[in-house]
């Protein structure tokens, strides 16, 4: 774990020599790679820090994840860096959120969680502004500093209260004093709230599609991929270890607010045109799905949201991917510009086809599992009125992501998007998405392993 | 012999043609794999009937089984059994007549093939399933091929057609879906043996038997969730249409039956149901049907009626019942897949289908024609075609139910047949028969291709039209075991 530290640390270092940026960016790819291996190596578990900071073979694995989706972004956005005078700056920017992240997941106390949660989100916003000449970007950085300041004090107003009632913030000692007294259920909604903000399930979602059109792609799918799995992860541990004593309380909470997102989501992805913020609704309302899985509170709900979450990477990157090298060599953002790009790019259609239906949940791409099990493991409970309402809504999500796959083959234009040159790296990071989107579902080791290393209620 | 093939073999054929150049190529490899599926099918047959002879009376044949999801105890379990094996003897049949009637298709032909090849892995895949895990991920496999071919190389209002077939699709799914995890979460197991050894609780069974039973039933255009069977086939090409009636809309019959093993209970329960819906089904399409003009839209509305055949027979639920619903099946299977190479054969030349456009066909392609009458009198039940075998089981099977209501459905839906001919015979008559236009007068009859693949089907259909017993030797012991097992569970309770 430490290893994984130290590298980010001679990562910053190194930047400091000025070199020309398709160099620097081909380092950094590679250090994010050595990152990513160093990560599958070291599985060792320990506590440091008094029990503030934890590491067992679960929490590794759910950092190699984020380190894999950051190695794929960086692949992917080498076209859009290639031109930028401010790499190092993004890669400090996203780095540091990453290792804020890596403290959250492992934290074991509120405290170090609010802290990783900060160090995590306050780049993100610099970030967000990182199209310097267009004032959508800018917008966009201000929307997300104010709504995660907003959030924030909603979650430290929530830490307090848990300290109040219980007298403690460490995680190991908090759940024997968790009673279910009122103080102590307004402090887990204000908490819940803070969390939902993060991850944006509605009622809390109505920044996302804004930050997500304004923000540079690389951003975006940063915070729609990494950022989301971050605190989903950290939800899970903090329901299944800290508040078991009123599960029932929360799994009502868990319920309302994963049927509201799923169909929220849905009823306005239908309505995009823009690509970025048609993703957006689409992650809200698979967040709405990963909800319905948490929900189940066994040990395959938390497997089958890890699961989800590393097909996510996969499938909405390699969306993101297309949409990226699109965005920065086309510059063309909308869905209607889609039309008839069969035509002029046929592999890029078919990543980006492959990617949809993975989300859409169609076999036999990996979304298809992932979403099935999700379901699955909220289907524990019996609440079948739930897992009807999330099935139907997926017919919903699947008309949408058709609408893409139309436009893409199926419509006529007189003006396609003409043949784009992908460079050599992003294309790579497409393979390897794809390649991940057909095997990690097939391949029932990945999800046996996650499995072995889950934790339940 | 193992399984698997018949799921690797499409695989193969799917890669090879995307390393193929040039058409000639990607129709060759395609043919040669469709004719491989077929030879793979006869080879089964043959090793079925083999292993049945010396006194192997398992229910399921060459069973495997491989741990797939260990944690959730899902399964990669495949065997057939007599309704299996026939499904799967008609899928290859349907995917080289589907070929060869597509031997001249130059629009992204490379796709097109790539997609029907994939459409029928998923068909062999469902067909060999014991697992209803496995059974639920085939079914879905070959949602997204159907979508793609009717929206890119269909004809009308095609891409909404496509939206609205794969949407109704993925809701009939959704429902199996919720279906399947209340049978998963009471049994703990996916597998239909197993689940069919320790029976399902009748509270249970009569909860979760309308999920999957309508779900499937989306499938296989039970009323009132038939609407996407018209656009769809019409709008659908040529290959695609006889894919769609001959395969997949048999994946629904295919899945009703199963389920309705699965929870007898429930099913007797609901049968009233289930028989009154078929009943509507038949009747309503085969009235719809007298009011179309378009061919297509002509044979799609008749396979609402002719698979309404199938329902009731399952909803019956006695032996004869089941067994005609199950040779309707491939009765319909092959004659709607030859109605529709017919149709698409006189449309690629005539370019209308409108029935008042076209006239004396007879004198200008008498091949076509030939087939085409072939197809409307195997549908409208004659003697010595495979239409009236499987009708008149279904209506010997329905008879035994001597209640009244029972006999009311049955005697409605058999009063439908006077109906089917009024159609068939319309048709026939305007298109087939008298002056032909001068336009008409000049197009060319079928190619070898053409010619190749209608013959096949109408082999088929005349197997199973003059020697019935051959196929009824092929699935009674199946349906007996499935009787059994009702019989059994019912005990139980």
């Amino acid at each position: 774990m430490a290893l994984s530290i130290l590298i980010f640390l001679l990562l910053f270092i190194k930047l400091g020599k000025d070199r020309s940026n398709e160099s620097i960016l081909n380092f950094i790819n590679i250090a994010l790679l050595i990152n990513l291996g160093t990560g599958l190596y070291s599985n060792e578990t320990g506590i440091l820090f008094n029990g503030m900071f934890n590491t067992n073979a679960l929490i590794v694995f759910e950092k190699d994840l984020l380190n894999l989706a950051a190695l794929i972004i960086s692949m992917q956005s080498y076209a859009w860096l290639r031109n930028s005078k401010h790499v190092i700056e993004f890669y400090l920017l996203i780095l540091t959120s990453l290792l804020g992240m890596f403290f959250m997941i492992s934290s074991g106390n509120l405290l170090m969680f609010y802290l990783g949660l900060e160090m995590s989100t306050i780049p993100l916003a610099a970030a967000a502004n990182f199209d310097l000449t267009k004032r959508k970007s800018s917008e966009a950085a201000m929307k997300l500093i104010l709504s995660s300041a907003f959030s924030s004090a909603i979650l430290l107003l929530g830490i307090s209260f848990l300290y109040g009632t219980t007298g403690t913030i460490t995680f190991s000692i908090l759940t024997a004093h968790i009673n279910g007294n009122p103080l102590q259920l307004f402090a887990f909604i204000l908490l819940i709230s803070g969390f939902a903000f993060k991850i944006s399930a509605v009622p809390f979602h109505l920044w996302t599609a804004d930050v997500y059109e304004g923000s540079p792609v690389a951003v975006t799918s940063f915070l729609s991929v990494i950022s989301k799995a971050a605190v989903l992860f950290t939800l899970v541990n903090i329901l299944y270890k800290v508040f078991t004593p009123i599960a029932s309380t929360w799994y009502l909470v868990l319920v309302v607010l994963a049927a509201a997102t799923i169909l929220i989501g849905n009823l306005f992805a239908i309505r995009q045109d823009n690509f970025k913020r048609f993703l957006a609704f689409s992650s809200i309302a698979q967040v709405g799905f990963i909800l319905i899985g948490i929900s189940g509170s066994s040990q395959s709900g938390s497997a089958s949201l890890i699961y989800f979450i590393l097909i996510y990477i996969f499938s909405n990157l390699a969306a993101f991917g297309v949409v990226s090298v699109v965005s920065a060599l086309a510059d063309k953002e909308n869905i209607s510009d889609f039309k008839g790009f069969y035509k002029t790019n046929p592999i890029l259609s078919w990543v980006l086809t492959i990617a949809l239906f993975s989300l859409a949940g169609v076999p036999p791409t990996a979304g298809f599992f992932g979403k099935l099990f999700l379901m699955m493991a909220g289907a524990a409970k019996g609440n079948y009125g739930l897992i009807t309402f999330a099935a139907l809504n997926m017919v919903i999500s699947f008309y949408y992501y058709l609408r893409v796959v139309k436009a893409i083959f199926m419509d006529e234009n007189p003006t396609p998007i003409q043949k784009i040159q992908v460079p050599t790296i992003s294309k790579i990071a497409m393979y390897i998405c794809v390649v991940g989107v057909i095997v990690t579902g097939l391949a029932s080791v990945v999800y046996n392993y996650i499995y072995s290393i889950s934790i339940g209620l | 012999m193992n399984l698997t093939l018949l799921i690797l073999l499409p695989l193969i054929t799917a890669a090879l043609i995307l390393l193929a150049k040039g058409l000639q190529q990607i129709r060759v490899i395609g043919l040669t794999g469709a004719i491989a599926q077929l030879g793979l099918a006869g080879w089964l047959l043959k090793l079925f009937i083999a292993e049945r002879a010396a006194g192997n009376n398992a229910t399921h044949l060459f069973e495997s089984n491989q741990t797939w999801f260990k944690a959730l105890n899902i399964n990669y379990h495949i065997g057939i059994d007599g309704i299996s094996l026939a499904m799967i003897l008609l899928t290859s049949v349907i995917v080289v007549a589907g070929i060869l009637v597509s031997w001249s298709m130059d629009k992204l032909s490379k796709e097109y093939f790539f997609l029907l090849v994939l459409l029928s892995m998923g068909a062999y895949g469902f067909f060999i399933s014991l697992d209803l895990f496995t059974l639920f991920f085939f079914l879905e496999v070959a949602v997204i091929p159907k979508f793609l071919l009717i929206g890119i190389w269909g004809s009308g209002d095609k891409t909404k057609s496509a939206m609205k077939l794969a949407l109704m699709l993925m809701g009939g799914s959704a429902l199996v879906m919720v279906g399947l995890f209340g049978v998963y979460y009471n049994t703990h197991t996916f597998d239909i043996v197993q689940i069919t050894q320790q029976g399902i609780p009748v509270a249970i069974q009569k909860f979760f038997f309308p999920f999957a039973f309508l779900g499937f039933g989306v499938f296989a255009a039970l009323f009132p969730f038939h609407t996407w069977v018209p656009d769809g086939h019409a709008s659908a090409p040529t290959a695609a249409s006889m894919f769609l009636a001959g395969i997949s809309m048999k994946l629904g019959g295919y899945g009703c039956l199963r389920i309705v093993a699965l929870m007898p209970d429930a099913a007797h329960t609901y049968s009233w149901i289930i028989i009154t819906l078929a009943t509507i089904a038949i009747i309503y399409g085969a009235f719809a049907t007298m009011m179309q003009t378009d061919l297509k839209y002509i044979n799609a509305y008749s396979s609402i009626s002719h698979c309404g055949f199938v329902i009731l027979g399952i909803g019956m639920m006695n032996k004869t019942s089941i067994n005609g619903a199950v040779i309707q099946m491939v009765s319909h299977g092959l004659m709607t897949a030859l109605f529709f190479a017919a149709i698409g054969m006189i449309y690629s030349r005539t370019h209308t289908r409108i029935v008042t456009q076209l006239g004396g066909l007879l004198k200008a392609m008498p091949f076509i024609s030939t087939v085409f009458v072939i197809a409307g009198l195997c549908s409208l039940g004659l003697p010595g075609f495979s239409g009236f075998v499987a009708e008149m089981t279904v209506f010997m099977g329905s008879w035994q139910n001597s209640d009244g209501a029972y006999r009311l459905a049955t005697i409605l839906s058999g009063a439908s047949i006077v109906v089917t001919a009024v159609y068939i015979l319309r048709a026939t008559g305007r298109a087939i028969m008298g002056p032909i236009s001068d336009e008409h007068s000049i197009l060319t009859d079928a190619t070898w291709n053409e010619k190749l693949a209608a013959v096949l089907l109408i082999v088929g259909i005349l197997i199973i039209g003059l020697a019935p017993f051959l196929i009824n030797h092929l699935i009674m012991p199946s349906t007996d075991a499935i009787m059994v097992q009702m019989g059994k569970v019912i005990a139980v309770k």
